[in-house]
């Protein structure tokens, strides 16, 4: 590939326990579990590694426990890891790896460089903020000071997410789950992150609010340009979200390939599980 | 830093064998060299740390924790022989709590006290600071309720750590923002958030906005003190403090169109409403700093004499 990727993740792992790498002996796909006997340690995520590119989606499916999560809050810094690297094109043009930094650093390339939406809304805004609050508090993170174009940035990002201009001063706690994720994904792209990982972003919703926040979410990925990571256990997202995606089992990538091959003819017998249990 | 600064702090604390301390029957200043050793260590971070947030070993005072005892500790770490000091309450001599933290300074000193700035170089106050002109003579003691600014929007010991330490005011920021959409205007009053020094926020509690203005690049010494939750912070002279404010929405300070005070007629002293006796008597202004008041009066009243400004 070549060498315009915006995120780039190598050889990550994240062990929970002892940090004993006996550990890889007895975990993973061909052992059927996570956890190791021998030293009793959790074998979450291992030489987990990809490449996204401006513009691209990268999917990361698997069941429950496969350590999808995992992958991700190692890369946002919302958990150490064990081992890796993750270079970002924003920072130092790639040459660095940010699992590297000091965690206030770390901390600051959540303002414009790399942005996240969780499965729970409450993770990534605060309920007892206003909509437009919300946004505000990216926004001035990013020094931003006035407030008559905060205002008008808030409302732009609030129209775009389809979150009723009517809403925009009240508070978050107030608004539905699928209303809730819609300004999540507001507040993400208020500084037009190169960036963006979404992690199960419509699970938990009802079926057609999923389907609309789904539409949404697929505009703004091709409006934005932005190279994103689609975590989630459900092939329906991944079909639609992705063009890429690379298959988990038990911490470890089993299958990495185009996502609509991978569907027609999935090669590691867990794919072909996933697939056939999704086409059932 | 400084040496003038340093002295301010420390050469006053000597004292002498023909001060007036050497016929007190208590330490002078009340508490022992130890304690005042460790608060003037806390004092010298907060200066050279300017809105740094100091943790110290808070004493028991003969006060209630809560009514000034954080600028006490401030003030008798710091008294020296050659000291005049003046305490305000709500900006009166003669509050009660202003009587007895005064009262309780000068017993354990033997220094002498006044009601005016010109003649004082020890003044501790809580919410005010004097109307009059501070120098370099100066140093002011506030007593500090709530010294964490970002109180209101988090609990979190650490997490408070974390913002201040990466100047991460991001949801100050924000509660400002709420504040003027749910009100239209920016209601806080005392206790505004300033920007020390371009580095750390501090509450500049429990002064009016009034007040804030006369904090920035000033020529005296300020420390705050807060007794209750062992904070001291300082804003030494000539620092910068820039309230927080939108760009777009200039920092006011409190102005009552058509107000004056009763007593001296002034329009351009920070003013308190006196509620009316009687439901028929609408209620009236006056100057909040009582002393400055009197001699606004005497001036006006007598424009020969005892005009010193
Ligand atoms: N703090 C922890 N301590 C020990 N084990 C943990 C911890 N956090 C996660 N794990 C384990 O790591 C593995 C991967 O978890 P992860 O949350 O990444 O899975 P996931 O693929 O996101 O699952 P889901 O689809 O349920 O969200 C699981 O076996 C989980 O139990
Ligand atoms: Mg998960």
């Amino acid at each position: 590939m070549t060498t315009d990727w915006a995120l780039r993740v190598s050889s990550l792992g994240k062990i929970h326990g002892s940090a004993d790498l006996r550990a890889l002996e007895d975990t993973g796909p061909d052992i059927g579990t996570a956890k190791s006997a021998i030293t009793g340690s959790i074998v979450a995520a291992w030489d987990v590694g990809f490449e996204v590119s401006p513009g691209e989606a990268l999917g990361v499916i698997g069941e429950s426990g496969s350590g999808k999560s995992t992958v991700m809050r190692c890369i946002a810094g919302d958990q150490p890891s064990t081992s890796g690297e993750v270079h970002l094109r924003t920072v130092d043009d790639g040459r660095t790896n940010v699992l590297e930094l000091d965690p206030s650093a770390r901390r600051r390339l959540r303002i414009s460089d790399l942005a996240v939406v969780y499965q729970d809304p409450a993770e990534g805004l605060r309920l007892n903020v206003t909509a437009g609050g919300n946004i505000a508090e990216a926004l001035t993170a990013a020094g931003w000071r006035h407030f008559g174009r905060i205002r008008d940035r808030a409302a732009e990002l609030l129209e775009r997410t389809e979150v009723p201009h009517s809403r925009m001063d009240d508070l978050v706690g107030t608004f539905s789950g699928g209303m809730r994720q819609r300004v999540q994904l507001a507040k993400a792209l208020a500084n037009e992150p190169p960036v963006l990982l979404l992690d199960e972003p419509t699970t938990g919703l009802d079926a057609s609010v999923a389907a609309g926040v789904l539409d949404l979410i697929r505009n703004l990925l091709e409006e934005t340009g932005v190279a994103a990571v689609v975590v989630s256990h459900d092939f329906a997202v991944i079909e639609m979200l992705t063009t890429r995606c690379v298959v988990m089992n038990h911490g470890r990538i089993v299958e990495a390939g185009l996502t609509d091959r991978l569907l027609e003819d999935p090669h590691h017998p867990y794919s072909q599980r996933l697939v056939g249990a999704a086409r059932a | 830093m400084n040496t003038p600064l340093l002295q301010q702090v420390l050469d006053r604390t000597t004292p002498v064998d023909d001060s007036p301390a050497s016929h007190l029957e208590v330490n002078f200043g009340l508490l022992d060299e130890y304690s005042k050793r460790e608060i003037r260590r806390a004092i010298l971070t907060a200066v050279a740390v300017p809105g740094y947030q100091v943790p110290f070993g808070s004493r028991e005072m003969p006060v209630a924790r809560g009514w000034g005892s954080g600028g006490l500790q401030i003030s008798l770490a710091i008294v020296g022989p050659y000291d005049v000091v003046k305490v305000i309450d709500q900006g009166d001599d003669e509050g009660v709590n202003a009587v007895n933290l005064r009262r309780l300074i000068v017993s354990s000193t033997g220094i002498p006290e006044s009601t005016t700035p010109e003649d004082s170089t020890l003044i501790q106050t809580r919410h005010r600071i004097p109307e009059d002109p501070l120098d370099e003579r100066h140093t002011l003691v506030l007593q500090v309720p709530v010294p964490e600014p970002l109180r209101g929007v988090e609990r979190d010991m650490r997490e408070l750590a974390r913002m201040h330490a990466e100047a991460d005011y991001a949801r100050m920021w924000v509660s400002l923002y709420e504040d003027k959409v749910r009100n239209g205007v920016i209601t806080r009053t005392t206790g505004y958030p300033c920007l020390v020094n371009g580095r750390y926020v501090i509450a500049t509690t429990p002064i009016p906005r009034w007040d804030v203005p006369r904090l920035h690049r000033s020529r005296f010494l300020a420390l705050f003190g807060a007794g209750r939750e062992k904070r001291i912070y300082a804003v030494p002279p000539h620092t910068d403090v820039e309230p927080l404010t939108f760009e777009d929405v200039p920092f006011e300070v409190e102005v009552t169109p058509g107000a004056s005070c009763r007593t001296c007629s002034s329009t351009e002293s920070f003013l308190v409403e006196i509620p009316g006796a009687t439901a028929g008597d609408g209620g009236h202004w006056v100057c909040s700093d009582s002393d400055w008041c009197r001699r606004n009066r005497e001036r006006l009243q007598h424009p020969s004499r005892g005009d010193r400004s």
